[in-house]
């Protein structure tokens, strides 16, 4: 494997991740739990379709076949996105969207600080500016974490059941393979200890605000980085994939 | 349960558009805190870069004129037109008067 090849699945995988979860958010545009938060959760789904947009183009140019992010965004078959089980859960009820979310921001936030630092020039700007947006979704999520786990009866009780559930693809986040190792000994992107250590931390101190507890079974999932999705996936690619696959190469 | 107790309380929220202007009354939204009211006044009225600050009033706290009073508040003052600086040229460059 070559490094361009390891970078195209790297670049490919963050792009995902960003682009499942943002598509997730939107379909609670208008069905949010309170107008205030519709607008949140979609400025956030926006934000991280903004990220995928980057993140796509970047691996498009290192595609051997230089794809647009428009054809890598709609026109791949499941098993070739890449994205990580967790982001593709469907958003539940709203406790169920704000863990996984919380889940998933409070791993996206350290991972693009160290990112910054990659010797991978478009890597690391597009990590700075994707930066600043994370770190107000961590914020969103966590005060709704412990607003939720630290609130009423029900609220605490369904909250941990989200968590519960959702924690055994929070593992993934975690994947390393080939890519990976030979992308970290070029230092094009970073180890993932100090990573995995963070966000532990930051689990650790909101869930302890939040009057939760992690589950104690040691269940891990995990399949999407290598393109194995759950039965979610084909239902929410269908909706997303749709304009595309009707009106080929239809642009907004 | 009357629908007040349903609801969280109302805030008004006043947005700095940029430095050296004012916070101006921008809307009102919904909010459990004052943390909470601060956030969703972020989400709901500065999505498209309208400002660089926030405050969060609850509405409560506001009290106003009685509108019956308008005659004797506002009226007097509409005949008064050199209270106005319209009598100086504004020199080239000045902004925001």
């Amino acid at each position: 494997m070559t490094t361009k090849e390891a970078l195209y699945k790297y670049v490919l995988r963050l792009g995902d991740d960003s682009l499942i979860l943002g598509q997730r958010l939107s379909e609670l545009c208008g069905h949010g739990p309170i107008l205030e938060e519709d607008i949140a959760t979609t400025n956030i789904s926006l934000d991280l379709i903004g990220q995928a947009t980057l993140f796509l183009e970047y691996a498009g140019s290192l595609s051997n076949e230089f794809k647009t992010n428009d054809e890598l965004a709609f026109l791949r078959l499941e098993k070739d996105y890449l994205n990580v089980l967790l982001v593709e859960q469907p958003n539940g009820h709203f406790g169920d969207t704000i863990m996984r979310q919380f889940l998933f921001d409070a791993f996206r936030l350290p991972l693009l600080t160290k990112l910054q630092d990659s010797k991978d020039n478009t890597l690391s700007s597009i990590a700075e500016k994707a930066l600043k947006e994370t770190k107000y979704h961590l914020r969103h999520s966590s005060e709704w974490v412990v607003r939720l786990g630290d609130g009423t009866e029900e609220s605490h009780h369904k909250i941990q059941e989200s968590l519960n559930t959702l924690y055994r693809y929070s593992h993934e986040l975690f994947f390393v393979d080939e890519a990976d190792v030979l992308l970290q000994q070029e230092a094009i992107i970073p180890e993932l200890d100090d990573i995995k250590s963070q966000w532990s931390q930051t689990i650790k101190d909101v869930l302890e605000m939040a009057t939760l507890s992690l589950p104690t079974n040691n269940w891990k999932f995990e399949g999407g980085r290598m393109g194995r999705h759950s039965e979610h996936m084909g239902y929410l690619l269908a909706e997303m994939q749709y304009m595309q696959r009707t009106y080929p190469n239809m642009e907004w | 349960m009357t629908i007040e107790k349903k609801n969280w309380p109302l805030w008004e929220v006043f947005i700095r558009g940029k430095q050296g202007l004012n916070h101006k009354h921008v809307g009102s939204l919904r909010a459990s805190d004052s943390v909470m009211a601060i956030k969703n006044a972020r989400d709901v009225y500065t999505r498209r870069a309208e400002g660089i600050s926030i405050w969060v009033v609850p509405s409560n706290m506001i009290s106003a004129s009685d509108p019956c009073d308008e005659e004797s508040l506002f009226e007097p003052s509409q005949s008064k037109v050199y209270r106005h600086p319209t009598f100086y040229d504004v020199p080239d460059g000045i902004s925001h008067m």
